[in-house]
């Protein structure tokens, strides 16, 4: 390291032997040795870091002309969409980003899945994903009540009287969450002071989930740990230059929502000022959280939806335990690779069911995605783990790579 | 091909792939540079903050002598109706010594009318002479009590460390009693 810092001019060397940014940036973004074999599913992480950073920048830049009291939140974000220059394009940004922010995680979430990235040694950083992955709704779900719309503000009451579920304590602790009877202007000033908090807490777990990939390092879609040089290239240039190309794609998808259809992904019943006596005809959180609605309300209990809407979460962590397969990537382990299809289609189901009104054929459906959700995580992968026959694994990345 | 990309391609030292990564890191800064100009001119003054950029002030009330303030973009604009002696003194100092030389007649467009930027040039406070009872300063004018600038009846700076006269805003009469600042 102090060899690579040699080459560098004076005054880098002076700052580096005293605090050694140059030689830690040098180590991890740099010579980082990567698996080679690495394929664009891989581009997610990098591709969630930027929209973290273009969220934050844009927050910052929208917080500067937005006022966070119910007289006024509505007004200032229209007054930010007509009369602040460029808020159309800071606000549109900022929303659509929201969206690409959960498509992007959830793809990284997936690719997880497939290539078993969860399995040893990386189970605290398949943990600290799913912290951020908490974190990200709260936040997203905070930012939602903001411009204090009617979805604002009937998203904001049907999802804090969640907690109303909690036996005994659930109705002091709703008032506690309010701050009032209803969700009223203390609601929003906390809403807007935490919505401004938790980025910078995301970037803080996404910080120690960085050092955790650093420690266990990257897996690759065999699955296999790296044996020697040779199955590794350092992450400078051949990733970076990798990850700038994914980038480009990526912002093509994301202007074009926020150029041509900035209002797709969002509720038109969000341009109606928040009116607390008259509840629109129908409530729908964002597209990113409707899997666990329909979980929410395939449950025909109050307490027990909550629960299992969250538990449909926290069984993720478990993940790791659950499955007991030795084999990491799906493409050894045949049955896995079918199952695995499946899971991510019910998942799709369930956000339609979440979409739609909970009655007859819509809540039957999404019972039934609900209950095969929890049937593959808590029943088909420790019985896959057990009896699957897996395929032979290659010696090394290099193995089959230089054999085709 | 294979012989470009191991840097035989360049005549004068620079290969091709290190022009293509030069002008790939330009393209990119300069991507990133307009990506930021949106959020920069975001903090410039909106159109709502820009569209009350004038007032209309009437002046039917205001006496002989009398000097008022008004609020125009955030800050106190300076009316004095001068009686004659304050003009004719204001005249006669032309010829003195003067820190930012102006004449009274290229500071008003009606000589009983004095409109200024109640803003000192030095570093930003609010002179003290529009109420009755307020220090002048030694010329008869403003006096800025923060580092003691003093400003004549003409609103130029005499004494102190203020560098500039006090700012004359665009301005006009829409009739004889009604003026517009902006
Ligand atoms: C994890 C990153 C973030 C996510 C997922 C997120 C999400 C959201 C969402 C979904 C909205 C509602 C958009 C709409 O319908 O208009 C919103 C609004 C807002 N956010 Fe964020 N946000 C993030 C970071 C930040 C940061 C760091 C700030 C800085 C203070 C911020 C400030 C705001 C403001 C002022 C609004 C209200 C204006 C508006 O509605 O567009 N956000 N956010
Ligand atoms: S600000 Fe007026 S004298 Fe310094």
């Amino acid at each position: 390291m102090s060899a690579s810092s040699q080459s560098q001019g004076p005054i880098v060397r002076w700052i580096d032997e005293r605090l050694p940014v140059f030689s830690f940036m040098q180590h991890e973004l740099h010579e980082y040795p990567t698996p080679k074999n690495l394929n664009y599913w891989w581009n997610f992480g990098s591709l969630a870091g930027i929209v973290l950073v273009i969220m934050i920048a844009t927050g910052i830049f929208l917080a500067m002309n937005y006022t966070p009291h119910v007289d006024h939140a509505f007004n200032s974000v229209e007054r930010i969409m007509r009369d602040v220059n460029y808020g159309w394009l800071i606000r549109y940004v900022h929303a659509n980003g929201a969206s690409m922010f959960f498509l992007v995680v959830y793809i990284h979430i997936f690719r997880g899945l497939y290539y078993g990235s969860y399995k040893p040694p990386r189970e605290l950083l398949w943990w600290l994903g799913l912290v951020i992955l908490l974190l990200m709704m709260a936040t997203a779900f905070m930012g939602y009540v903001l411009p204090w719309g009617q979805m604002s503000f009937w998203g904001a009451t049907v999802i804090t009287n969640l907690f109303s579920a909690i036996p005994g304590v659930g109705e002091p602790i709703v008032t506690w969450l309010w701050g009032g009877f209803a969700v009223d202007n203390p609601t929003l000033q906390r809403f807007f002071s935490l919505h401004y908090l938790l980025p910078f807490v995301i970037v803080g777990v996404v910080v120690l989930h960085l050092v955790a990939l650093h420690t266990a390092k990257s897996n690759n879609p065999l699955g296999i740990d790296p044996k020697s040089d040779k199955d590794t290239i350092p992450f400078h240039p051949y990733y970076t230059i990798k990850d700038m190309f994914g980038l480009g794609v990526f912002l093509i998808v994301f202007m074009a929502f926020v150029f041509y259809a900035p209002n797709f992904l969002g509720h038109p019943d969000n341009y109606i000022p928040a009116e607390p006596l008259v509840t629109p005809a129908s409530i729908v959180p964002e597209w990113y959280l409707l899997p666990f609605y329909a979980i929410l309300r395939a449950v025909p209990d109050k307490l027990g939806g909550v629960l299992l809407m969250f538990g449909a979460i926290f069984v993720l962590f478990a993940l790791p335990w659950l499955d007991s397969s030795k084999v990491r990537s799906a493409r050894f382990r045949p049955i896995y690779k079918q199952v695995f299809w499946i899971f991510l289609a019910d998942c799709i189901v369930l956000g339609w069911a979440g979409a739609q009104k909970p009655e007859g054929a819509a809540l039957l459906i999404g019972q039934l995605a609900t209950a095969y959700y929890f049937f593959h995580l808590l029943i088909l992968m420790p019985l896959l783990g057990r009896y699957e026959k897996t395929k032979p694994l290659p010696e090394s990345i290099s193995q089959p790579v230089l054999k085709s | 091909m294979s012989d470009t990309a191991h840097g035989h391609g360049g005549g004068d030292g620079g290969t091709r792939r290190d022009f293509l990564a030069l002008a790939g890191a330009a393209f990119g800064a300069a991507g990133a540079g307009l990506a930021l100009w949106p959020l920069i001119d975001s903090m410039n003054p909106a159109k709502d903050v820009l569209a009350l950029s004038s007032v209309e002030i009437d002046l039917k009330p205001v006496a002989v002598g009398q000097r008022i303030t008004v609020k125009w973009r955030g800050k106190p604009v300076f009316i004095d109706h001068r009686t004659p002696d304050q003009i004719s003194k204001a005249q006669a100092d032309d010829k003195a010594d003067l820190k930012d030389p102006q004449s009274d007649k290229d500071r008003v467009k009606k000589a009983e009318w004095l409109v200024m930027v109640g803003v000192c040039t030095h570093l930003g406070c609010v002179p003290l002479g529009q109420k009755v009872g307020q220090p002048r300063g030694e010329f008869g004018g403003w006096f800025c009590p923060c580092h003691g600038s003093h400003y004549d009846a003409s609103g130029r700076i005499r004494k102190g460390p203020a560098p500039k006269n006090l700012e004359v805003p665009v301005y006009s009469f829409l009739n004889d009693t009604t003026l517009r600042v902006g």
